[in-house]
């Protein structure tokens, strides 16, 4: 056994205080408690970010599956992915006046990197 | 693209010609158009949708009701996924015309964990990898299929693993229509990091809603994974609960939301006490949501008989409660992935029990005491318990943490070994950063903070703005990539198999184009491991190679063995080289009596020689098994065992225009003698010019019967409608000769 709780079925004693709910009011109850449940969950995906949200954000603004892994990688590299890496790649198109698409495939190579960090550092937090 | 003809088969070549170019014709998920007491033919169906241009209905409606294929309400399921999804396409075609609209394709071993989206044509194990190159031909493929059976066609997959939200974007851009989408199966049964499922998760969700696509959940893996299935169904309650209100607060419509829910126990357990109970309770708490109902297969063996069996007693269930969607299984699933035949077999056994079973809740109904009531009663407090102590112990996270989920008690009973994740463990852990203030994604169906105000409060509403709009408003911007690895890819894998396409050749399949595989089925007077081992010699000895048992029955522990056997044959086929005699014809109802009603016939019938059999010719002649005295030819009816001479005497009497004999005794070929005979009896009586001769039999091959003489032979699958077609063309025939 994997060393989690054990318990006999006390389903008797445990479900007194459900016995006098009507079958509408219990179904309230489950979603009431099902709400309850995912709140903070959605508030961490509200407020939270993944590599894997990042790509599918620069998917969306016209990058390939290729080109959106090192994109990425970078920002995490760099400590930028919390500014969100779409939007590193769109402020260094309009900082350098370039189209998004070459802003992202020349960071790819490693350029503007050094930039991004000087406008994003000191921002935010 | 060319527009498809039925005749032809499906040119995966030009599917994949221009591919980069094209978008799908539509995006979102499309439910069946249920018509209210749909007429057809005599009959009234009450639970039926808008019928097909084109299908074919089960085995029994092409035998005696011309086709007869009324479509059931629910969206019925086929999960088809041999690895190469070039040759999934032909088996989707053909799974659509026997009532399928939702493909659902399975993914390759691994993909769960493969961070990112995987590109080209690669070949999967157990399914394909998804990739946008894979599902643009096959949504391309679907648009064409849908047209040819004339009812939209849903497509459906994956998305989960570590790469949800890329995986989700690309099925939104490509015009994917429904998928799998639930964090607890990556905790649970994937062991990603939880946290990670949850964040990327709420992305995926948000994505899948802008498109109106359908979302099932993953709760039914538990009953899968369970030890007892039956005892998980206050925590199945319970994802469902938790995937499905958490999807509705990121944004989806409720009536886009599919609980994927399985009857949790199977026959021999009294499982109708378990699963009715679970179905009801299950459709009581989620009124507002769709429920996409599957087999059971926990219980699942290499039987395919029993798991067909479980499918029908599953979808009496389905329809005693309700279903939307109604998966299907396929009855090989448990010995191999499934082969073409069995997912068409599934998609008839759905068919035709759905169809069996319409408007039964017009007679029957469930009973409100005893029970039912009381079963029902009590898995909803079990379930309103769960989420009581869940919430109790600090959450979601913390219960998992402490093995709440896929414990084999029923709860609150708990045995200590449910499945626990750490909530800083896992695949991914570690991944997931907190958006800072400044944090801007300008792209459409971004879940969560987004701080595009700081560059155009105008914006605000509309991320993608920023950029001239994103992908899912300007397709053009997708990037499509081809193929990256130059060896595993689908132009590869055509060439190989190339000499099969659009040739003379033939060879079996079961899932791919000339893959060689046939089924044998053996019965063994033996033991069961005795005949397990000689059926594989018998299969060598026939010259199959790679024979494998895939499934046997004991019928007795020494009198016998079933075995099922599957294996390879190396050769293969020029199908210019068939002798195949024309198909026999058939005139209609119509033409018949009206040339019956012009000119009278009248038949002498006999079964000849010393054979006492009848059953045979009374068919083709009774008016009550659709034989010829149905349009009124008038029939002498001598009997059996009757002496040549004497039928043909007998139609020289009575003036008859036809003689038809039975000949069903076959011994030393006496069947073929007696049809000489009477060939050259008439002859010697002068009458063979003006009588028609035909014999029939069980045993008769139609072209050796000609060769004796006569004018016609019927094999045993010849009707009443043959006979009388080829009296009535004979008859014209021989009138213009006369002119």
């Amino acid at each position: 056994m994997k060393g989690h709780l054990k318990r006999e079925d006390d389903f008797k004693e445990r479900r007194k205080h459900l016995a006098n709910l009507s079958d509408e009011e219990l179904k309230l109850r489950f979603w009431k408690l099902a709400e309850k449940a995912v709140e903070p969950l959605l508030e961490l995906a509200k407020t939270h970010t993944t590599p894997s949200i990042e790509r599918s954000v620069l998917l969306r603004m016209g990058f390939s599956s290729l080109e959106a892994k090192p994109l990425v990688e970078g920002a995490i590299d760099r400590g930028l992915i919390s500014k969100g890496v779409g939007h590193l790649v769109y402020r260094i198109s309009k900082e350098k006046n370039i189209p998004l698409r070459q802003a992202g495939l020349e960071m790819i190579e490693g350029k503007h990197w050094d930039d991004a960090v000087v406008i994003f550092r000191g921002e935010g937090k | 693209m060319k527009k498809v003809d039925i005749n032809e088969k499906m040119d995966i070549r030009d599917i994949l010609n221009d591919l980069e170019n094209y978008r799908p014709k539509r995006k979102g998920w499309t439910w069946r158009k249920k018509v209210d007491g749909l007429k057809v033919g005599p009959h009234i169906y009450s639970d039926c949708s808008e019928p097909l241009k084109n299908s074919i209905g089960i085995p029994a409606a092409v035998r005696y009701f011309e086709n007869l294929d009324p479509q059931p309400q629910e969206t019925i399921t086929t999960e088809i996924a041999s690895g190469r999804f070039e040759d999934d396409i032909r088996r989707m075609r053909m799974a659509a015309w026997h009532g399928a609209d939702h493909i659902m394709v399975i993914r390759t071993a691994g993909q769960s964990h493969y961070d990112g989206l995987i590109e080209g044509s690669p070949q999967g194990i157990g399914g394909i990898p998804v990739t946008r190159k894979q599902v643009r031909a096959q949504r391309k493929a679907l648009d064409f299929i849908e047209e040819e059976v004339g009812r939209p066609i849903n497509y459906h997959s994956y998305v989960s693993g570590v790469a949800g939200p890329d995986i989700a974007v690309m099925f939104a851009e490509e015009g994917v229509n429904g998928a799998h989408q639930d964090p607890q199966y990556n905790i649970l049964y994937r062991n990603i990091n939880m946290v990670r499922s949850f964040v990327d998760a709420a992305e995926s969700k948000k994505v899948m809603a802008h498109v109106d696509m359908a979302q099932i959940d993953g709760a039914h893996n538990a009953n899968a994974t369970a030890r007892d299935a039956w005892k998980v169904m206050p925590e199945l309650i319970v994802q469902h609960g938790i995937n499905s209100i958490f999807s509705h607060k990121v944004g989806m419509k409720k009536e886009n939301i599919c609980l994927s829910t399985v009857p949790p126990s199977a026959a021999p357990v009294p499982c109708t006490k378990y699963d009715l109970p679970y179905a009801v309770a299950l459709r009581d708490i989620f009124s507002e949501y769709k429920m996409r109902a599957q087999q059971n297969t926990k219980y699942i063996t290499s039987s395919s008989r029993e798991a067909t069996v479980t499918h029908v007693m599953n979808m009496v269930i389905s329809k005693l409660t309700s279903a939307d969607i109604q998966s299907t299984i396929t009855p090989d699933e448990g010995r191999n992935v499934p082969w073409h035949m069995f997912n068409i077999e599934a998609c008839d056994t759905a068919k035709q029990t759905l169809i069996g079973l319409d408007g039964i809740l017009e007679m029957v109904e469930l009973k409100k005491d005893g029970y039912l009531p009381e079963q029902v009663r009590e898995l909803k407090e079990r379930a309103v318990l769960y989420l009581e102590e869940l919430l109790e112990v600090g959450g979601y996270f913390e219960a998992v943490e402490q093995g709440f989920f896929v414990d084999s008690g029923i709860y609150p009973e708990r045995n200590g070994d449910g499945i626990g994740r750490k909530i800083n463990g896992g695949i991914g852990a570690g991944t997931v950063f907190e958006r800072d203030r400044d944090y801007m994604a300008p792209v459409t169906a971004h879940y969560g903070y987004n701080n595009v105000a700081q560059y155009n409060e105008a914006s605000v509403d509309n991320p993608s703005n920023l950029i001239d709009g994103c992908t899912l408003e300007k397709p053009g911007k997708i990037i499509f990539i081809d193929e990256l690895d130059e060896n595993d890819n689908v132009n590869n894998r055509l060439e190989e198999c190339e000499k099969y396409r659009n040739t003379n050749l033939i060879k079996p399949e079961v899932e791919w184009l000339a893959d060689g595989i046939v089924q044998m089925e053996i019965f063994l007077p033996t033991s069961k491991r005795v005949a397990e081992f000689a059926a594989i010699e018998f299969a060598k000895k026939m010259n199959l190679k790679d024979s494998e048992v895939i499934h046997t029955e004991v019928l007795h522990p020494s009198e016998g063995t079933r075995v099922q056997i599957k294996g390879r044959v190396e050769f293969d086929l020029d199908m210019s080289t068939l002798e195949i005699p024309p198909e026999p014809e058939i005139m209609s109802n119509e033409e018949l009596w009206e040339e019956i009603e012009r000119k009278p016939l009248k038949v002498v019938a006999a079964t000849v020689g010393e054979d006492e059999h009848s059953v045979g010719l009374r068919e083709v002649i009774d008016i009550k098994h659709g034989g010829i005295e149905k349009w009124g030819i008038e029939v002498e009816y001598l009997g059996t065992s009757c002496p040549v001479e004497k039928l043909v005497d007998a139609a020289i009497e009575l003036n008859a225009d036809a003689i038809l004999a039975s000949t069903i005794i076959s011994h030393d070929d006496i069947h073929y003698k007696n049809m000489r005979k009477i060939h050259e009896y008439a002859v010697e009586k002068g009458i063979r010019d003006k009588i028609m001769i035909a014999c029939g039999g069980t045993q008769v091959t139609p072209e050796i019967a000609v060769q004796q003489g006569v004018d016609a032979g019927f094999d045993k699958t010849s009707k009443g409608v043959h006979v009388a077609t080829f009296l009535v063309k004979k008859r014209r025939e021989m009138e213009r000769n006369e002119n």
